[in-house]
């Protein structure tokens, strides 16, 4: 394969922009199983306007929203039939994730 | 529709970004980066190699994929009932190749996997440490008598990828004149998108109710119940009464042949004169599943359901719609969910790490009407080696919500198409 060869200038700069950039340690940086499952409609930042965002929010809200969807107190459309497959670790570990997204 | 870069355009920015190696210290060159190729771009590989580039951004990550334009298939029966433009639904690869991903616009033709190598339409060989497969389906061209890869040409099947496809049957239902019979033939399961023929279905009634309204939609069905069916009857009863009309397979809905040239469809009962006919093919794993040896005898491919690798073949892995996971449907959702999870087993895998306990989700909404969406969600785990549904989840939307909840239902659908697409092509 010699895609590698092609290099241009306007390429190493690039690559410099993104040599500077902090380096996430391989699987240390991975988000918990369960989040796969969310970022799909929630990305870790930004998002769609219709759906609530949930980088940077508390894990104690996260969590508290999860209970009261799986307990069926919360109102809902989709999330409540979601929430009843993630057990309480699950949903602490993907909150804990949320909360530290900005 | 956007420019398309050419094949050289995308393969430049790629290089640029795969040149990064060349500038990290001698200690971390001293060990070559991991090598990865993901083929298909689809939902399943486009989301596994961003995935792969967040999670690390020393693997040096190759997407493979035949088409420079991508159709995404959720959403683009929209586009059939006249709510949806086709460019709405179509995306390059030059953002994942700008994030660092060497994109190949080339189909695999073949994968060595003692040598651990994939050869490329191009002639190029590209060697891996781990591959991923995600060519999504087949069609099984010689299941339907009468239907061929030629026929298509007339009667679209536009089940895949391909916007061509999803452009002529929208044409042919456009030119049609009031008054005929727009024939869906819907398949077996296993097969991609379970509720999208009846979506579909719903989608062309919507237009023909609106412009042609002496004209009727038959879904001919090689089923006798299929997903969400209460709620899709339900909701035909309300907007297509005397539209839209289900022949179930032991009602008659069983297709015997299909006469391109005197555009009849004979069942085990009738025959139907159509004017337009949707032809959806049995399907079964793409070509390159079987060439690497990783389907079985179903057409299908098994895998490992904690880190998708192929019990067939060491360090491929299998994801998205030519995956046999248990339970788990044949959803772009879930093929998007499927990418993310392979891509941390194969971070884990490489670090020397046990790969994690996956959860799945499969959440897929249908578009019964502008406005009107209902949805059937499933969270999988697995259990025993095989993905089963996590007890007391899931479920479809209720039968007797208020419009109001699907019309949220139908905001939730294009939100979610949205914020997807822009995760994996933005």
């Amino acid at each position: 394969m010699n895609f590698r060869v092609m290099m241009t200038a306007k390429g190493t700069i690039l690559a410099l922009a993104l040599a500077l950039l902090p380096a996430p340690a391989g699987a240390a940086s991975l988000p918990p199983a369960g989040v796969a499952a969310c970022t799909g409609c929630h990305p870790a930042s930004g998002g769609d306007p219709a759906l609530p965002r949930l980088g940077g929010r508390s894990a104690a809200d996260i969590v508290a929203a999860m209970a009261a969807f799986r307990s069926g107190k919360r109102p809902a459309t989709v999330m409540d039939r979601i929430a009843k497959g993630f057990s309480d670790d699950e949903i602490a570990a993907i909150a804990a994730w949320y909360a530290a997204q900005r | 529709m956007r420019v398309q870069k050419t094949r050289r355009e995308v393969i430049r920015g790629a290089a640029a970004a795969a040149a990064v190696p060349a500038l990290w210290p001698r200690a971390v060159m001293a060990q070559a980066a991991p090598r990865i190729v993901i083929v298909g771009g689809g939902f399943a590989g486009g989301s596994c190699a961003r995935a792969l580039r967040a999670a690390d951004q020393k693997l040096a990550i190759t997407l493979v994929e035949s088409r420079s334009i991508y159709t995404a298939p959720p959403l683009s029966n929209g586009v059939l009932g006249g709510i949806r433009d086709l460019a709405t639904q179509q995306f390059g690869y030059d953002k994942i190749a700008a994030a660092g991903i060497t994109v190949a616009i080339a189909t695999a033709t073949a994968v060595d996997a003692q040598a651990r190598s994939v050869t490329l339409s191009t002639g190029d060989k590209l060697t891996y440490d781990r591959l991923v497969l995600a060519p999504g389906i087949g069609l099984r061209w010689d299941a339907l008598p009468g239907y061929s890869e030629a026929a298509s040409a007339q009667l679209p099947h536009a089940w895949t990828a391909d916007g061509a496809q999803i452009a002529l049957l929208r044409r042919q239902i456009e030119a049609m004149e009031d008054g005929g019979l727009v024939a869906i033939v819907a398949p077996v399961n296993p097969a991609r998108c379970p509720p999208g023929p009846y979506e579909r279905a719903s989608m062309i009634a919507h237009e023909l109710k609106a412009k042609k309204p002496r004209s009727k939609v038959v879904v001919l069905d090689a089923k006798d119940s299929f997903t969400m069916q209460p709620l899709f009857q339900k909701a035909w009863q309300e907007f297509y009464p005397g539209i839209l009309e289900w022949k179930s397979l032991s009602s008659g809905g069983n297709v015997a042949a299909i006469d391109v040239a005197n555009k009849t469809i004979e069942t085990d009962f009738d025959n139907y004169r159509f004017a337009v006919a949707n032809v959806i093919p049995p399907q079964k794993a793409g070509r390159i599943a079987v060439l690497a040896g990783v389907a079985d005898r179903t057409g299908w491919c098994p895998v490992d359901p904690v880190t998708f690798e192929s019990p067939q073949q060491k360090n491929i892995h299998v994801i998205g719609d030519a995956a046999l996971a248990g339970a788990m449907p044949k959803s772009a959702f879930a093929g998007s969910v499927e990418g993310k999870l392979c891509a941390a087993a194969i971070v884990r895998l490489l670090a020397g790490e046990p790969p994690a306990a996956p959860k799945l989700v499969s959440n897929c909404y249908s578009l019964v009407a502008p406005g009107y969406a209902i949805s059937i969600a499933g969270v999988y785990h697995p259990v025993d080696g095989q993905y089963v549904e996590v007890e007391g989840s899931g479920g479809t939307s209720p039968l007797d919500a208020p419009p109001a909840f699907r019309a949220e239902e139908a905001k939730f659908a294009d939100a979610w198409f949205r914020t997807t697409t822009a995760e994996i092509f933005g």
